[in-house]
């Protein structure tokens, strides 16, 4: 467990990240304050002892309203990544298993059709035709993850079938699908991590984007891009309304970075070697 | 007074010390041979002369250079020495250039940084550096760009840059290594010529002491960053002192031990094999070209022989492999391993493939660095329709490990915990753990030092013996071919031009190209060994 400790990107990664997962988590069973009951009289207070990062306009406590707002984020965008990989991946490993066939092209073809549609309008045309919610959103979003991951896969996965032990493997007798499980996944698993952990962060990004203009999770269910959307004609008296929302995203997107950085090291086992 | 003189030059690279005590000199109009093994430190010696070294590293000693102390020298003394006074030719010419730019533009780069001339005027003289390095004009221009060029015409781009300058010292880091034995010889040539012309000194890097012998004039042996060995070429063959040095030489000599009891009966039979490739020419629904890759190829291999395939790159060494191996289905003709066809109804046969292995060139690359020894040797298991299991499986992978010369205790490790030479040891267990009858060796041993060369084929002789395998054997390299097969086929684009017993064909070749391949062919002096 030691040499986890000697990279110097996954400690604070994950220390970060375990910070907002277990505000999360915690927020299930305990908040310090209900965040659907409104108490006027306590509103925008600035941090204080009771409140430690202030109240909103309604008096609902802003340390409260984070620590929900970070289950919808971080629910958004681990659902969304998920759709990305379970689809991308495969997507990806069969394009390129096939390279300059038809199913190649087709699939890519379709990568294409998805990246041709600036994700805001296709989170636009959804939430017009079903209604805005997270759930939507998620939808969103994950679908503009599969082209990322696909694409990603294919272009690792291509430089890995030249490899010598993919040509050892097929004298093995092994077909593409199981080398492709065997040999090709394992050796971009590294990549599709770290490209995981950005688009985990770029998904809180979008959340809070979408959220932001009203696309996203809608009242009551907090929402740390929402927070700062209705914070913003209160910015020049009640700063800490946008601030800590604000805070809460770069920290968290930070973190996962990191995180996705320091994992791609310990994933190698060369790297891992020289490291102890 | 020496070219480059280097008294007593040390380096350590933080902290751990690369070179000791290394002292040689390179005299104008003379040919230096520095030999070394992998990580035995001449081309760090190389960058030492050019201070061309990564960071952390820390030279001691004395480097002089037509007078001139390079070690108290700022860098931007060394960068109007480097390209001037000292030129460098790299091993690899696929990458040594820059893929955007024409070899005009890059070859009188080298005279724009260090002369104050006009660009027209650097484009002339790089016509002429090219000219020198027999490239002429009205062949190669200079709007060429590299990738229209080849491998040895690529070399010639790179040695241009390095004598655009006419420098006083030209440092070759195993200039030939990458290209094929004919070009090879062209190279070495041209390199000859120069030195001569100019009255250069010429420090030429190899672990080939063939290449060098051909060459040089004076020698400089060297082991784990210390110079074992170091005097005049002529002297020095005759009467080796250091062991290491002879070891050395010996090891290039190689020829191991062999049973060689070759039936009559046939293993494999190639009968009039047709290899063509599809090359799209205009998207997806524009005409197709074919190029044919193995034109009408016929040979058998006999049980318990050792069959050598030589021929330069991209003569379809390797097609013809993966077609044998039925990898790839051929156009014409039909390959039988055991009266059995490779291929049948458009799917690899099992019951012949599970017969056949194969080891490959690069020892770095034909291991998967994500998985373990055991699972790694044990991959070929898959073919078998009852694959061991559990303990069986385990003895297997042992047993195999052993074979050739690993510990059991090794299974449990990754492959980058091994050296070139203990890999290349694996992926012949690998190809063993079935037990088959035939190995196709696809260059197999060249990547590999001459000393662990020599070990490898001693295993392989020994395992041929030991396991009745029989050894399809490809490489383009003469001296090891010869050492270890029967018969030999001699292949040139795409067709067999020549075959027999290894020792006549080489002796009395009758095909052009297997003449020209043969004289090119560096030697060792006779005596030498």
């Amino acid at each position: 467990m030691s040499l986890l400790f000697y990279n110097r990107s996954f400690l604070p990664g994950i220390i970060l990240t375990t910070v907002f997962a277990a505000a999360a988590l915690i927020s299930l069973v305990w908040v310090p304050y209900d965040t659907t009951i409104l108490n006027i009289a306590e509103k925008l207070k600035p941090p204080n002892l009771a409140h430690p990062l202030g109240t909103d306009q309604f008096g609902r406590d802003i340390l409260s309203m984070i620590m929900v707002g970070a289950r919808t984020s971080i629910a958004v965008a681990l659902v969304a990544v998920g759709i990305g990989m379970i689809a991308g991946v495969p997507l990806g490993l069969a394009a390129a298993a096939r390279k300059g066939g038809l199913l190649d092209e087709v699939i890519m073809r379709m990568n294409d059709l998805v990246f041709a549609f600036p994700s805001l309008l296709i989170a636009v045309m959804i939430t017009a035709v079903f209604g805005a919610s997270a759930l939507n959103a998620i939808i969103a979003i994950g679908i503009f993850n599969i082209p990322v991951f696909a694409r990603l896969t294919r272009g690792a996965a291509l430089t890995l079938w030249n490899r010598e032990y993919i040509l050892a493997a097929r004298v093995a007798g092994k077909g593409q699908a199981r080398i492709s499980v065997e040999h090709i996944l394992p050796n971009v698993a590294n990549l599709l991590i770290v490209q995981g952990t950005i688009q985990f962060s770029l998904g809180i990004l979008a959340e809070a984007g979408l959220s932001y203009v009203g696309l996203g999770a809608q009242p009551p269910t907090a929402s740390w891009g929402r927070m700062l959307a209705d914070s913003q004609t209160m910015i020049s008296f009640a700063p800490h309304l946008a601030l800590f929302p604000g805070l809460a995203i770069l920290l968290t997107v930070l973190g996962l970075n990191l995180l996705g950085d320091g994992l791609r090291d310990l994933l190698d086992p060369k790297l891992r070697r020289a490291r102890t | 007074m020496s070219l480059l003189g280097i008294d007593r030059l040390s380096l350590k690279i933080h902290g751990t010390p690369i070179l000791k005590d290394v002292s040689f000199a390179v005299d104008p109009g003379r040919i230096l041979g520095v030999i070394g093994e992998s990580g035995s430190g001449k081309s760090m010696t190389a960058f030492s002369v050019l201070q061309l070294l990564p960071n952390g590293a820390e030279c001691t000693g004395n480097i002089s250079l037509a007078g001139k102390d390079i070690l108290t020298c700022s860098e931007t003394e060394l960068c109007s020495i480097r390209g001037r006074e000292v030129g460098m030719v790299f091993q690899e010419p696929m990458t040594a250039l820059n893929p955007l730019q024409t070899i005009g533009a890059q070859v009188a780069e080298t005279i724009l940084v260090h002369e104050n001339v006009s660009k027209a005027e650097a484009m002339t003289r790089a016509a002429k550096a090219l000219q020198r390095a027999e490239l002429p004009q009205e062949k190669f221009p200079l709007s060429r760009y590299p990738h229209e060029l080849s491998g040895g015409q690529r070399q010639r781009v790179v040695i241009a840059m390095a004598i655009a300058l006419r420098p006083k010292l030209l440092i070759a880091d195993e200039p030939t290594t990458a290209l094929d034995v004919t070009t090879q010889a062209q190279i070495l040539d041209l390199l000859k010529r120069l030195v001569a012309e100019d009255d250069m000194g010429l420090m030429l890097i190899s672990h080939d002491l063939a290449v060098v012998a051909d060459l040089a004039d004076d020698l400089v042996i060297m082991q784990q960053g210390e110079v074992v060995e170091n005097g005049p070429a002529r002297s020095l063959f005759g009467a080796m002192q250091h062991p290491y040095s002879r070891a050395l030489l010996e090891a290039s000599s190689h020829v191991p031990d062999r049973l060689g009891e070759a039936h009559k009966t046939s293993l494999l039979q190639v009968r009039n094999v047709v290899r063509d490739y599809q090359q799209h020419v205009h998207g997806w629904w524009g005409a197709t070209t074919h190029f044919r890759a193995v034109n009408d190829v016929s040979f058998d291999i006999r049980r318990g022989e050792s069959l050598g395939l030589v021929g330069e790159s991209g003569c379809g060494k390797s097609t013809l492999t993966r077609a044998i191996l039925g990898l790839e289905e051929v156009q014409g003709g039909e390959i039988l391993f055991d009266g059995q066809p490779v291929f049948t109804h458009h799917h690899a046969n099992k019951d012949v493939r599970r017969r056949m292995q194969v080891v490959f060139q690069d020892p770095y690359g034909s291991f998967n660095p994500r998985w373990r020894v055991e699972k790694l040797v044990s991959e070929p298991f898959h073919l078998l329709q009852t694959p061991l299991h559990g303990h069986e499986r385990e003895n297997a992978v042992v047993e195999a490990l052993e074979s050739v010369g690993l510990g059991a205790e090794d299974r449990h490790k990754y492959i980058h915990e091994f050296s070139g030479g203990q890999r290349q040891r694996i992926a012949i267990a690998r190809a063993l753990i079935i037990k088959p009858d035939l190995i196709i060796l696809d260059e197999a041993v060249s990547a590999l030092d001459v000393s662990v060369r020599a070990q490898v084929l001693d295993l392989l002789a020994d395992l041929g013996d030991r396991f009745n395998l029989t050894y399809l054997f490809i490489s383009h390299d003469l001296s090891v071919v010869r050492s270890i097969t029967d018969r030999v086929l001699v292949m040139k684009a795409g067709e067999i031009v020549e075959g027999g017993p290894t020792d006549a064909v080489f002796d009395h070749p009758n095909h052009d190209y297997t003449k020209q391949l043969v004289a090119a062919a560096p030697v060792l002096p006779v005596g030498a060994a």
